[in-house]
């Protein structure tokens, strides 16, 4: 029987992928930052997550990171949760690069689900992992169809779609992933952030780059690039309103999530964005729970 | 006779490809912008060392590399990307996912590269030119996505008529081409959404 | 004073401690090592190079080693280790008409050239627990073969020479595509329709290709032939310019021949659906063979009525790797887009309850 030669960790290249992968991910990247909401087709590797985990977005990153890069991870908005810490960890075992959870101290940003609270930069890129990046997936299943349908700029079932929530809810019901149309052109899926996010891709001065690597798509948004969130004039676009302040750092204006206190209907809205909440509260933001000592 | 011998690459070629690209994205993204792009390749004439070096970072033997006529006569710069890229060099400009340029006023028109298709316009060419020089606050107004409001750009020497086929390129969007231009340690780029007005 | 939750890494690596942990079993057990795996697991081993699209038993064994017998996570281990392995170049075709044969029958033909071959099947044995092997008996050896292997050219070859079956198209000079390498557009051509198969889950093709039989999307089949044993893999390195052997690999082939009655272009004959497995996995091979012919629909200018007629639904969802990600990745906290959902459902309510509240006050 052979021996089985494995791999030191260190055994592999610089943020894991080949340069060979790396090429090919980065001349994607180029394309889809001169065609911006298309969606470019690129060879995804099987990488060493599973899909629909962040293997996209790790692809991206690896292929655009460098030894000065500063990381920061995030799922939900927060850097502590599990695939964050685990992604996180996956770069500073294989590209040694330094990792932050500081939105501000951070070059690239990866993220599920969230855009940080802190507007971005211009010296930062931000990397959205994508589960789903076709928008008109859910009404045509056939990527043959649905390629056509870009072709021709034909979004009128995206219309449809929304026209009929309209017409049965009195509003749009999509509250998250919720379709752009990008530089006038192409309409996107901005990956399953909150609605509440969506303002924050239009005229963004950071570069972002979205990759779904289970469906084998890289597609970008340049900065200072036009993203509208599709509407209709009698039912304008609105983001989540929420009645409450942050209970930790009184943030208003901020994504909040929802914490269940007990059995009993007890529950209180605390900041999406950890490290936006943390900020506030050093600066001395207090909160009706968070307690003087914290 | 001896052998000709084929001049070194990178001499770290994961950190240089790196750095190399990022200046590339950050060109596209910010169309023109100037990066640096400190490229200490040793490469045959005519092939600049900027030249070579987008070579080295984004080409390789699954793509298609055109050369310009100065380019393609010159053995010792064929050898030098076989052997560094392994590219399937092509004869015809619109095969090629990407074009080195040595000479910008003898470029082939814009419409003879590689356009792509409405399905697929990523299966274009990106052409890289080697111009003189690349200067902020030049004579190009540029607007499009990249750019907050107005940005300016100088290239050297630009050619008569290649701002009315940039025009041109930018009304079959989402077809077309990507302009990327290199000078001596700098790179800028605009890419098929920019629109370029001389001023 | 509410706290929000931290530590997560903490939390993995004692979540990681406690798997190696119960990876192991209580220490009064003998630690299970990849050559018994290998060789007493055999055809776990097989499915795991089969679909981890890696022919390395070593590997493969301790992979399973490592998921504690989860095929599927074995599968996915083995995948990610193949990823970042340097390619040379492609190995010749393999030649399986020269095969070493363990194992060959043929459901069309009562005898043919080079005969039946039962080799080491489960066929025909009764499905009876065997309270022996829990005792650890030694079996008696077994029969041995005297006579030389006659030559077992294909049954399909058979037919091609009257010419009742599709002719087999010989080699185009275009180049093999790899899914692996290039991203699947679609339509796709039968090379990459066959390596998504082959890399295809067993249990999703077995549904697929049993489908088939009850009538979602027909196709006559008969089992030309199986065959399993080894095979030469052979490589022409350029400066070379002549193959030189790699190895052997063990693979099952499947040959199903489909009754076919013709139509405006092509005379009544019968067709062809291929199946190709690293070592001996029938049911894989016969799936897919089964699910190949299935997806042929187009080019013999029947319609798509059926899932396994459905080439972007069979090779965007046969992928057990991909498959479990996606599935699994639900469990991935969801909170924020969930709370998103309570908004709405919330917003939603409360319209609906304004609305019955005035329909009720119309009434009144």
């Amino acid at each position: 029987m052979s021996a089985v030669a494995a791999p030191q960790a260190s055994g592999y290249n610089f943020a894991y992928l080949d340069e060979q992968t790396k090429r090919m991910i980065r001349r994607a990247i180029l394309k889809g930052i001169a065609i911006p909401g298309y969606q470019v087709p690129f060879a995804s590797r099987e990488m060493p997550m599973p899909y629909g985990w962040g293997t996209g977005g790790v692809q991206v990153t690896a292929a655009i990171i460098g030894p000065d890069d500063v990381l920061k991870v995030i799922d939900q908005g927060s850097d502590d949760t599990t695939n964050a810490v685990s992604i996180r960890k996956f770069f500073a075992k294989t590209a040694g690069v330094a990792t932050t959870t500081e939105t501000k101290a951070a070059t690239i940003i990866q993220t599920r689900h969230r855009i940080p609270e802190r507007t971005l930069t211009e010296k930062q890129t931000i990397v959205y992992q994508v589960p789903i990046p076709e928008p008109l997936r859910f009404l045509e299943p056939r990527e043959t169809e649905t390629r056509k349908l870009h072709a021709l700029a034909d979004y009128g079932l995206m219309h449809v779609k929304l026209y009929e929530d309209i017409a049965r809810h009195g509003h749009i019901a999509t509250t998250y992933d919720y379709p752009v149309e990008v530089a006038d052109r192409y309409v996107m899926n901005p990956s399953p952030t909150p609605k509440f996010d969506n303002p924050k891709m239009h005229m963004s001065e950071a570069l972002q780059l979205f990759g779904a690597g289970r469906e084998k798509r890289i597609y970008a948004v340049p900065p200072f690039t036009k993203v509208r969130s599709l509407d209709f004039e009698d039912h304008p676009f609105e983001v989540q309103k929420f009645d409450k302040p942050c209970a930790l750092c009184a943030a208003t204006n901020v994504y909040l999530d929802e914490v269940v206190l007990d059995d009993r209907g007890g529950r209180m809205f605390v900041c999406s964005d950890s490290d936006h909440c943390e900020e506030r509260r050093a600066e001395g933001h207090r909160g009706e729970l968070s307690g003087e000592a914290a | 006779m001896s052998a000709p011998v084929i001049t070194a690459g990178f001499a770290d070629p994961v950190i240089a490809a790196q750095a190399h690209f990022h200046a590339l994205m950050d060109a596209l993204a910010r169309p023109g912008s100037i990066h640096d792009f400190p490229a200490a390749l040793d490469a045959p004439a005519p092939l600049t060392p900027e030249l070579a070096a987008t070579a080295l970072t984004l080409v390789d033997h699954e793509v298609t590399l055109w050369l310009d006529a100065p380019l393609a006569a010159s053995k010792a710069v064929v050898d030098y990307l076989r052997f560094h890229t392994g590219a399937r060099i092509v004869a015809d400009p619109a095969e090629a996912a990407f074009a080195l340029v040595s000479d910008v006023a003898a470029m082939p028109a814009l419409a003879e590269f590689g356009q792509g298709s409405d399905e697929y316009p990523d299966r274009s060419t990106t052409i890289v030119v080697a111009v003189e020089a690349l200067a902020a606050d030049g004579s190009l107004q540029l607007a499009g996505p990249g750019i907050r409001d107005r940005a300016r750009i100088g290239i050297a020497s630009w050619p008569a008529g290649l701002t009315a086929e940039i025009a041109a390129n930018g009304a079959q969007f989402p077809r077309g081409v990507d302009l990327v231009f290199t000078a001596s340690g700098q790179v800028a780029a605009l890419p098929r959404t920019t629109r370029v007005s001389e001023v | 004073m509410y706290v929000a939750v931290k530590g997560g890494e903490e939390a993995i690596d004692n979540a990681h401690g406690l798997l190696a942990h119960e990876r192991r079993g209580p220490v009064s057990i003998p630690d299970l090592s990849p050559d018994q795996i290998e060789n007493q697991l055999a055809l776990a081993v097989d499915r795991v190079m089969a679909e981890g699209s890696l022919y390395d038993p070593a590997l493969a064994a301790l992979a399973i080693k490592q998921a504690r017998g989860d095929l599927i996570e074995a599968i996915f281990l083995v995948r990610a280790f193949r990823t970042t392995l340097p390619r040379f170049g492609n190995a010749e075709p393999v030649e399986t008409g020269a095969m070493a044969i363990e194992r060959r029958i043929s459901a069309t033909f009562k005898d043919l050239p080079g005969g039946q071959v039962l080799g080491p099947t489960f066929d025909y044995t009764h499905r009876l627990i065997d309270f022996l092997l829990a005792a650890g008996v030694t079996p008696p050896a077994p029969a041995e073969v005297t006579t030389e292997q006659e030559a077992s050219p294909r049954v399909t070859d058979l037919l091609d020479g009257e010419g009742l079956i599709e002719q087999e198209l010989r080699d185009d000079g275009a180049e093999v595509g790899d899914l692996t390498r290039a991203p699947l557009d679609f339509p796709a051509d039968r090379d990459l329709r066959l390596q998504a198969l082959a890399r295809g889950d067993e249990g999703f093709l077995l549904a697929l290709g049993y489908s088939t039989q009850r009538g979602y999307g027909r196709t006559h089949p008969f089992v030309g032939e199986i065959r399993f044993g080894e095979v030469m893999a052979e490589f022409v390195p350029e400066e070379l310019g002549f193959a030189v052997p790699l190895g052997t690999v063990s693979l099952t082939e499947c040959q199903m021949v489909n009754q076919f009655h013709g139509s405006a272009e092509l005379p009544p004959q019968f067709t062809r659906g291929y199946g190709l497995v690293f070592g001996q996995s029938e049911r894989k091979a016969m799936s897919m063979s089964l699910v190949d012919r299935a997806l042929r629909t187009r080019e013999f200018g029947e319609d798509v009525v059926a899932p396994a007629q459905d080439e972007e639904f069979v090779l965007s969802h046969c992928d057990n790797v991909q498959a479990t990600g996606f599935v699994e990745h639900l469990k991935l906290p969801h909170y924020v887009d969930f709370q998103a959902e309570l908004g709405l459902v919330r917003q939603m309510r409360a319209e609906y309850m304004a609305r019955q509240q005035e329909l009720k006050e119309a009434a009144e």
